[in-house]
């Protein structure tokens, strides 16, 4: 397997693609969302509780990366935008063509309001030594994403581990 | 506080079960689900992409989907002054138009913190017939008694 490249060693603990999301957060989505899986918690659909439970509306906790899943389409885009390009650049740079996500932890600080515009960075947390897995020899890897609102509040980290690998010849 | 339902620490214990939710799922859910989550991915829309250059059976339901349907069943159970601290999933199989999900939730734990914030720990699945599609564990503030609000506490009050 191919050795651990010094370029990548130096991306761990670094902040990567930091980015804005390309809209405020809207209760349009909070809507068709909430309508997806039914959800009828008052606080995303009455005012009055909204008010007295979270002072004002609030967004469905879950839906954080949903604010920065990029448009299907934009004017003068020539590449494709790809959420968590860590991952996709560590396969490229340790040459494993097959990878999956083999967990997902998501931890939440201060709530998401309609009319936030949040920042997002992502941090390579670790890189393991070679394993090998009933898929294939790989790496494991962890990704962590993070999440901040326009007052520069915490409001939350995705982390995500994930195992690249090249298939058994 | 009382205009609402209020699940507070005091009533609920290791052991306890929540209530199952069954969902018949259909193309509609899927496709629903993924544009609300902006995953605009061909397999969670598109039928031949998902079957023949996928090789799965049908489209299926997409992850972040996923987790607002777990957030949805806990918050059923908690009402709203239930506050997610922390959630992690794990995915094991894929849920397809024509499957009936059912979620199941048992609590594991019940804990205060030092800065007074009481915590139901959680463990949840998603299964579909014998099959347990994917499991996820969360911690999820709760009122301690009435009167009491997790959605207040910010800074070193919050410790998810």
């Amino acid at each position: 397997m191919k050795e651990m490249p010094a370029e990548v060693e130096s991306w761990i603990g670094q902040r990567l693609y930091e980015t804005e999301g390309e809209f405020d957060v809207e209760r349009g989505y909070i809507f068709t969302t909430c309508a997806a899986v039914e959800n009828g918690n008052p606080l995303f659909w009455d005012e009055k509780a909204a008010n007295d439970i979270t002072n004002g509306f609030i967004a469905p906790p879950s839906m954080i990366s949903v604010w920065f899943r990029p448009h299907h389409w934009a004017p003068n885009r020539t590449e494709r935008a790809l959420p968590l390009q860590v991952h996709f650049d560590l396969k490229e740079a340790l040459d494993l063509p097959e990878a999956v996500m083999t967990d997902n932890t998501i931890v939440f600080g201060v709530p998401v309001r309609p009319g936030d515009r949040l920042k997002t960075w992502q941090v390579l947390k670790s890189v393991s030594d070679p394993k090998t897995t009933k898929l294939g020899q790989g790496r494991f890897w962890v990704i962590d994403v993070e999440y901040e609102n326009q007052d520069g509040e915490w409001v939350g980290t995705e982390s995500y581990t994930g195992f690249g690998y090249r298939r058994e010849s | 506080m009382a205009d609402y339902p209020v699940l507070t620490a005091e009533h609920v214990k290791a052991g306890d079960e929540l209530p199952e939710l069954s969902v018949d799922v259909t193309a509609t859910t899927v496709v629903l689900g993924a544009l609300a989550s902006r995953d605009w991915r061909p397999m969670h829309h598109d039928y031949k992409f998902a079957t023949e250059r996928n090789g799965v059976q049908d489209i299926f339901v997409n992850t972040p989907n996923q987790a607002a349907w777990f957030e949805r069943y806990l918050t059923d159970w908690s009402g709203p002054y239930g506050r997610l601290g922390r959630v992690t999933f794990r995915m094991k199989d894929s849920v397809f138009p024509e499957d009936t999900m059912v979620f199941r939730g048992k609590v594991k734990e019940v804990e205060t913190d030092d800065s007074g914030c009481s915590w139901a720990h959680l463990e949840l699945s998603l299964s579909v017939g014998e099959k347990t599609v994917t499991t996820c564990t969360a911690r999820m503030a709760i009122p301690a008694s009435e009167g009491d609000n997790p959605w207040k506490r910010s800074g070193d009050q919050w410790k998810p």
